[in-house]
């Protein structure tokens, strides 16, 4: 491995990185305008957001980015850069995901502190707001962590559309070198290392929440990892 | 946008030989999770720290790093060892791996479920550490998790087009191929796409039928 080598992957670090942090925020959002709306009052609403999380839970995070990368050019006219298309597939598909843990959340706090919001004649914005979300999304921290890291695995996907990711650095070294298993250790090891500090990041994050509404953080032995797809089908 | 039906209809053929695969290693791949996981599971039980460290960690890494980069470490590393698999091999082995460190904590879980009492009354009874497991121990652990296995089935068929980066002609290979050689992009990629939902909808309603028919 050269210095040259080297600064390759730390280029593929940056890419991996950036796509990780701009699909994670529009997984979120649409984790959450989806996961939201599948309680709304209206069916249509709650229809159309369990279609959404149906058809891209259905089918695979690959063949959305190839969708996105050879059917929406021709087919819309749009050439997006392949930044913002990796990360348009990517945050729709695991946006998919954490719809349903949104919505989990939202179902699992304790009906009384609706039934007090209506007491209280909170308009239905106003209890989602003010009682519901505080409550329920410390709830989400450990299964959205969960999902970052499958999100993490994800984005070495865009390696395939031929994107500079790390992934993809490491073919050019594997190519560059004609050696394989160093290369690919490395890379995996990074990898490794960037969940590790994900994971760390989200449980700071939680023991902040809990303590906003006044909870402790549970001991940690008890929860499991899932790929993004576990759970999630039924 | 346009829509072309008679390359819907070319396409079919290489469709059918690229379910006909994607199913073969969701089989195969499978198999090797559900094995592997309980193999994992038990090692994890095993009252040495020399033996559950070593699983601990390597799992852990397992589970934590993309598929994809360890399919490519599988393709390309393996050969160099002078050990040569087909790719169909080699993503096969490889998915199963990745799965399989999901699927032991599955087992761990289906496992920790069974009432302690079940427990001492294999010690009570004098049974054989042997014969607690695979008479006691096991089938009760096993029933309960069978629900979550299924679950993974389910999310090993939305990884299986990873396996088009190593020369793989499953589903997304098929389609890429025929793209490249016709130049039509939408038609056989939408397809495909609407396989994946299809084919996983048919596996959520096949496994929520097993759930109920284990809980009666």
């Amino acid at each position: 491995m050269t210095p040259g080598l080297w600064e390759l992957v730390l280029r593929g670090v940056w890419v991996t990185v950036q796509l990780l942090v701009f699909s994670a925020l529009l997984a979120t959002a649409v984790s959450f305008v989806a996961g939201v709306a599948r309680t709304h009052r209206l069916w249509v609403v709650r229809f159309l957001a369990g279609l959404y999380t149906e058809v891209f839970r259905g089918t695979s995070a690959l063949v959305m980015i190839f969708w996105v990368f050879f059917v929406l050019p021709p087919a819309f006219g749009w050439q997006l850069v392949p930044m913002w298309a990796g990360t348009l597939a990517l945050g729709l598909t695991y946006g998919a995901y954490g719809s349903e843990i949104v919505r989990g959340a939202l179902g699992a706090v304790d009906p009384a502190q609706r039934e007090g919001g209506i007491a209280l004649s909170f308009t239905p914005w106003q209890r989602m707001r003010l009682i519901l979300l505080p409550q329920a999304v410390p709830e989400m921290i450990p299964p959205f962590s969960n999902l970052l890291v499958e999100l993490l695995k994800g984005t070495a996907l865009v390696s395939v559309m031929g994107m500079g990711d790390l992934a993809f650095s490491g073919n050019l070294v594997r190519l560059a070198l004609q050696e394989s298993a160093e290369i690919y250790t490395y890379i995996l090891l990074l990898y490794f290392v960037i969940a590790f500090l994900l994971t760390r990041m989200m449980r700071g994050l939680e023991k902040r929440l809990k303590a906003g509404v006044g909870k402790a953080a549970p001991r940690r032995e008890a929860v499991a990892a899932e790929p993004a797809g576990a759970g999630g089908v039924r | 946008m346009t829509w072309d039906w008679t390359a819907v209809s070319d396409f079919l053929p290489h469709l059918w030989d690229g379910l006909l695969v994607t199913l073969e290693i969701l089989v195969l791949g499978s198999v090797i999770s559900f094995a592997l996981g309980l193999v994992w599971a038990l090692l994890m039980r095993v009252p040495s720290r020399w033996v559950t460290w070593p699983v601990g960690v390597v799992t852990e890494f397992v589970r934590n790093t993309p598929l994809l980069v360890q399919l490519f470490f599988l393709f390309y590393v393996l050969p160099e060892w002078g050990v040569t698999f087909s790719a169909l091999t080699t993503g096969v082995v490889g998915i199963g791996l990745h799965y399989s460190t999901y699927t032991m904590q599955v087992y761990r879980a289906g496992i920790e479920a069974v009432p302690a009492g079940q427990w001492e009354a294999a010690t009570a009874l004098n049974l054989p550490l042997r014969r607690t497991w695979t008479a006691v121990i096991l089938p009760q652990a096993v029933r309960r998790v069978v629900p979550a296995l299924g679950n993974y089935v389910i999310s090993m068929l939305k990884d299986t087009p990873l396996l088009m980066a190593i020369t793989v002609l499953e589903m997304l290979g098929e389609a890429r191929l025929f793209s490249q050689q016709n130049f039509q992009f939408t038609e056989p990629l939408t397809v495909i796409g609407v396989a994946f939902v299809i084919v996983s909808y048919l596996a959520s309603l096949a496994l929520r039928a097993l759930e109920r028919r284990l809980v009666h």
